[in-house]
């Protein structure tokens, strides 16, 4: 890979020095090998610094020291990515933003969150949760950070009813590859004042600018949920069966499938039964509801719909303890797939609802076209599937040739149902190539040309996203 | 086989509050299910049910609004409930529990085998399984971690006790409590829901027990007195390990280990 930039010498890390304090700026020799990539395989690289960034202020002096240096600058939280977006691929800065991790204020009247990008889900939740208020993006992965989330336009399981990240972020404040502080967007509910750079970040993983401080919209705590687990015979009638739940009166919270193969995967990896794993499919479904009486009626009516598309039952989940002991191994899945083979790789696509079905089977097919093992599980209510596929034994040259063409045949079916390339994991490093085929000639050239606004020098995350 | 299991109402929640002055849990408003260790119990006698059939009674000593924890076990494949309800029966401690359970179970006509989960989430006291086969003159095991054999005239078990596992044989008429993790419990269904929606739940009174005297039952059959009743205290201790990363694998190991966090997939 071709390296554009200046080599980063003593002087620079002496100089960054006097920007952050020294013990949070750690020579790239020194840098644990956790930071060197992340939840993607294959892709790795060292930085020549890593940065502890504790303030909007140190971030801006670092970015500007970098941009008048041209040392690229890659902003990283948690490493639980899977495109290699945090992966300092020309090394210079990586800047871990992971340690700014204050909630700064809950606004009840204005019903706002604000607060720094290293808060981890798992802790945004569980605030807004003991102050009675609800924040829906729901990705699995509860481990990641916010800012992270809003790199890549997280969704998660909840989408369907209550859409995705972008749709909760209110305001952000950022700092841009020249070193500037800006804010884009606020608390105000409705904005139609100019282009929406708020929106542009959120999604943009990093590439535009770095998230310091964020404002997240939030809702009142709907008291009551209840999930179903609906077995069916097969696959097809499950995934089926989805728009009939979709357009009735009530609208799930989630619809998650899973097959057979993939529970007993979380069983062993768990070493923790799941409640039901007789049938081939299943459907996941949530609902939730300000009264006992309201989803009590919303399920049943989904119930209903179920059995008369063929379900072979209806199982409730009701209580903390069952809720847990399916979400438990729903949440293991991916830990799970991963733990049964050697090596995997993940397409995150989505497409209209209405084909998920045909995608689904369409994936199915090449398992026996490529003789290779893949296994899926996803949100059968929003379209985007998760599709691992396995390298188990197969030898290096021979997995990279099979990924490969699996990838393309997997995308080009996307494309001609009218899907995307990534439905929230994002682009990265990994898929650039994919989503470059995927894009027209000019909303490539709009893509390269907001970088190049936002970046002009491109020495902040270089090489994600767009191609140059 | 006839299958008796025992199974309570409970706070829904963990977070209930008691009332300072009287030191009773202040129930009202606050949603209720299933006690969840009762749901191993259930579920061990509905694999039995499926494995050697049985007919499965669930019995209940509670207000009428118990009715919501039998229809439950109905939807989990349960045959019979039968509640115990009576005014009398108010204010009953573990002894008092446990003898109008035997009472109320002789008087729905007895059975082979007793089930009981290990404890109440709100009582805690995990005697009452043993009480009540006391008061039955059976023997029982607690503890039961897992069924290894059953058969039309016994049943082997294993029993987890805190430095070894027991395996016993042990002839029916018998009472089991069993540890939680026996089996995952299955989700009720809603099928059965549907199926079981007119069944009727068998109601028994005082009057309808063999000894009549009320003096053996609820407030006045209770010798224990509760003092206070207060919340436990949050322990918010943790210990924090240095080492080198083999050191601390090897130490998160064996703690796991010792601590029974890795036993097999049963």
């Amino acid at each position: 890979m071709p390296a554009p930039y200046k080599t980063f010498d003593t002087a620079d890390l002496n100089n960054l020095r006097a920007l952050v304090p020294e013990e949070r700026v750690i020579p790239g020799a020194e840098v644990g090998e956790d930071y060197c990539h992340d939840e993607l395989s294959g892709i790795r690289k060292r930085p020549d610094v890593l940065i502890k960034a504790m303030s909007a202020e140190e971030i801006s002096a670092v970015m500007k020291y970098a941009a008048a240096h041209n040392i690229p600058v890659t902003p990283r939280g948690q490493g639980t990515g899977l495109v290699g977006g945090a992966v300092p691929l020309y090394g210079g800065i990586l800047l871990d933003l992971s340690g700014m991790n204050r909630i700064l204020e809950l606004d009840d009247i204005n019903l706002t969150l604000t607060l720094e990008p290293g808060v981890l889900l798992m802790d945004v939740a569980k605030y807004v949760e003991e102050h009675g208020f609800f924040y829906p993006p729901d990705p699995g992965e509860k481990t990641a950070t916010i800012g992270g989330n809003i790199s890549t336009n997280a969704g998660g399981m909840r989408a369907v009813k209550y859409g995705v990240t972008r749709d909760y972020v209110r305001g952000l404040e950022v700092v841009l590859p020249n070193g500037e502080i800006v804010e884009f967007g606020g608390k105000v509910v409705k904005n139609s004042s100019g282009y929406s750079l708020k929106d542009l970040i959120v999604g943009s993983e990093g590439t535009l600018g770095i998230v310091t401080k964020a404002v997240l919209r939030l809702l009142p705590l709907p008291k009551h949920k209840i999930s179903l687990l609906v077995p069916f015979p097969d696959l097809t009638s499950a995934i089926r069966t989805v728009p009939a739940i979709i357009r009735s009166s009530s609208i799930p919270t989630a619809v998650e499938f899973m097959e057979r193969e993939v529970i007993l995967a979380a069983e062993q990896f768990l070493a923790r039964k799941f409640p039901d794993n007789s049938s081939d499919a299943y459907l996941l479904l949530t609902f939730d509801g300000a009264s006992k009486e309201e989803i009590e009626l919303a399920y049943h009516s989904a119930a209903h719909t179920c059995l008369n598309a063929g379900a072979l039952d209806v199982f409730i989940s009701n209580t903390q303890e069952r809720n847990e002991s399916i979400w438990s191994a729903r949440g293991a899945f991916l830990e799970a797939i991963k733990a049964s083979t050697t090596e995997m790789d993940e397409c995150d696509v989505v497409v209209p609802r209405k084909h998920v079905a045909e995608f689904v089977l369409f994936s199915k097919e090449l398992q026996e076209k490529y003789r290779i093992r893949l296994r899926s599980f996803g949100h059968a209510g929003d379209g985007n599937l998760h599709i691992y596929i396995l390298r188990d034994e197969l030898p290096e040259t021979e997995w990279h040739a099979t990924l490969e063409q699996v990838f393309r045949e997997l995308y080009a079916k996307a494309d001609s149902l009218g899907g995307k390339v990534s439905g929230e994991h994002g682009i990265g490093y990994a898929k650039r190539p994919y989503l470059r085929e995927s894009l027209d000639e000019q909303s490539a050239l709009l893509m390269a040309g907001i970088k190049k606004v936002f970046d002009p020098d491109n020495i902040l995350n270089p090489s994600k996203v767009v191609v140059k | 086989m006839k299958i008796v299991v025992c199974i309570k109402q409970v706070p829904g929640t963990a977070q209930v509050e008691i009332d300072p002055e009287t030191g009773v849990l202040k129930r009202d408003g606050v949603e209720s299910k299933m006690n969840p260790y009762d749901l191993y119990a259930l579920e061990t006698a509905l694999r039995f049910k499926q494995s050697v059939g049985a007919e499965i009674t669930v019995v209940t000593m509670g207000p009428p609004q118990a009715e919501s924890v039998i229809r439950e076990a109905f939807m989990m494949g349960v045959d019979n409930g039968v509640i115990l309800s009576d005014r009398r029966f108010g204010g009953s401690d573990v002894l008092a529990t446990s003898y109008t359970l035997a009472q109320g179970i002789a008087a729905a006509g007895g059975c082979d085998l007793i089930l009981c989960g290990k404890q109440t989430t709100d009582g805690d006291t995990a005697q009452v399984g043993a009480e009540l086969a006391e008061f039955l003159g059976i023997p029982h095991v607690t503890s039961v971690c897992k069924i290894r054999e059953v058969t039309e005239k016994d049943i082997t078990i294993d029993l987890d006790l805190p430095l070894h596992v027991e395996t016993a044989k042990i002839k029916y008429p018998c009472l089991l409590t069993v540890e939680k993790g026996i089996f995952e419990p299955r989700l009720p269904s809603f099928k059965l829901k549907l199926a079981t929606a007119d069944r009727p739940i068998r109601m028994l009174k005082l009057d309808d027990m063999k000894d009549k005297d009320p003096a053996h039952y609820g407030l006045n059959g209770s010798p224990t007195q509760v003092k206070r009743i207060f919340p436990p205290e949050n322990r918010n201790e943790h210990e924090i390990w240095k080492g080198s990363p083999d050191d601390l694998a090897e130490r998160l190991f064996r703690q796991l280990d010792d601590q029974k966090f890795l036993q097999q997939l049963r």
